[in-house]
């Protein structure tokens, strides 16, 4: 049975439709991509491209070994990065638990003038992989045992 | 274009068409899926739930997964079926290709909400907050809508064929929506990760974790197809009243 040249002519017909309306959301959504990103990359913000004293978002790693908090009250800073460029953030609020340095997040507040991020809000991101307790321990004991055995061969 | 003038579709295709056909052949396939579904559900789910392992940073919560992930990716295929069948029903002029996209809308719908509300209650103690406006997540908001939408156009005209085509058509221009969810994650900055399960990447987890969201996955998907065979058989004995085998039928029950 071969196909119909009416059924043919309305299966170009709505196969052309949905190309053009395809092609319509794909052109509104490509000019509006910086609106849809979720936040600034600390690339962004080294290129000027974050406005200032706005409420804006911001996402990054925090930077191994760069959270300070406060003794006496919960102002925490630390610096954010992706590896490229760095964003020094303020927050004074209570941090999600998975939180932690070397961890991804978005950060909701305002930039300052002198390039210090004043975050009022700090969500987790966390990536997809899952491993479970032990798994991570023998990863970083096995980490550890060739960086004993890497300074030992020196 | 030669190809095309050539091209014919298989003579099962012509047969699914006629809803005794249907009728009788989903019948007979839908037991296999009851089973199949409600073993793999529930040894999926005793495994992610019981005994798969805790995860290094978010602990018990990651198991909200394997119920989350199944019903996002069920939520997206299903509307792929819808507007598939729909283009069938618009294009061969099939009314059984019709009643099984009728079919799949409610059950669409509640996937798509279960993939919402299951994703916000992962949010909180993951990210810090239930609900977040990112590509991602807003994209499959509106897909709900799109399905409300559906659903509501479908119930609004009471001849079945010109309900069938006119939802046949918002369905087939929703179908954009569904890539745009499916690299939101890719494309845009979002504060969801990227998908944790494809059939074409390596598993982004060891595999006592994955296995039961791989169950959970397949389970998942015999259960939309037993669902959507008896919802499509009820809407068949319902439209088709008329025919001497449904009377047949009936009377032999």
């Amino acid at each position: 049975m071969v196909m119909h040249p009416k059924r043919k002519k309305k299966l170009i017909i709505i196969l052309a439709l949905l190309t053009g309306v395809g092609l319509i959301v794909g052109l509104v959504l490509y000019a509006l991509s910086q609106n849809i990103n979720l936040f600034f990359s600390p690339s962004d913000i080294a290129a000027g491209k974050a406005p200032l004293e706005q409420r804006i978002r911001a996402g990054g790693m925090v930077r191994e070994g760069s959270v300070v908090r406060a003794q006496d009250s919960l102002q925490v800073e630390f610096v954010m990065t992706d590896y490229a460029q760095d964003v020094k953030v303020a927050f004074d609020g209570i941090l999600p638990d998975l939180f932690r340095e070397g961890q991804g997040i978005v950060a909701q507040g305002k930039l300052q003038a002198n390039g210090v991020f004043v975050a009022d809000e700090v969500l987790a991101k966390h990536d997809e992989n899952y491993m479970p307790p032990e798994v991570t321990e023998a990863i970083d004991q096995a980490h550890k045992a060739s960086q004993q055995a890497g300074e030992s061969a020196q | 274009m030669s190809w095309f003038e050539s091209w014919h579709m298989p003579r099962w295709f012509y047969q699914m068409g006629s809803p005794k056909w249907f009728f009788e052949i989903g019948g007979r396939l839908q037991p296999w899926f009851m089973v199949a579904a409600i073993a793999m559900i529930t040894w999926g789910l005793l495994w992610g739930l019981l005994y798969a392992p805790a995860d290094y940073q978010q602990g018990n919560s990651f198991r909200i997964m394997y119920v989350h992930v199944p019903a996002a990716i069920l939520s997206q295929s299903i509307f792929v079926m819808m507007a598939v069948t729909g283009l069938i029903g618009l294009v061969w002029k099939m009314k059984v290709a019709f009643m099984v996209a009728r079919s799949c809308t409610l059950i669409g719908a509640s996937f798509t909400a279960l993939a919402l509300i299951t994703g916000a209650v992962w949010g909180k103690p993951t990210w810090g907050t239930y609900w977040v406006w990112d590509a991602r997540l807003t994209s499959t908001l509106i897909m709900l809508f799109l399905y409300t939408g559906v659903i509501a156009l479908n119930q609004a005209i009471a001849d079945r064929s010109i309900a069938g085509r006119a939802t046949a058509i918002l369905s087939i221009v929703g179908t954009i929506n569904i890539p745009v969810i499916k690299y939101s994650v890719e494309w845009w900055n979002t504060l969801h990760q990227s998908s944790s399960f494809s059939l074409t990447a390596k598993p982004t987890m060891p595999a006592e974790m994955y296995i039961p969201l791989l169950l959970m996955v397949v389970g998942c998907y015999s259960l939309i197809v037993w669902l959507v065979l008896q919802r499509t058989r009820n809407e068949i004995l319902d439209q088709e009243r008329q025919a001497s085998w449904v009377a047949r039928y009936l009377e032999e029950r």
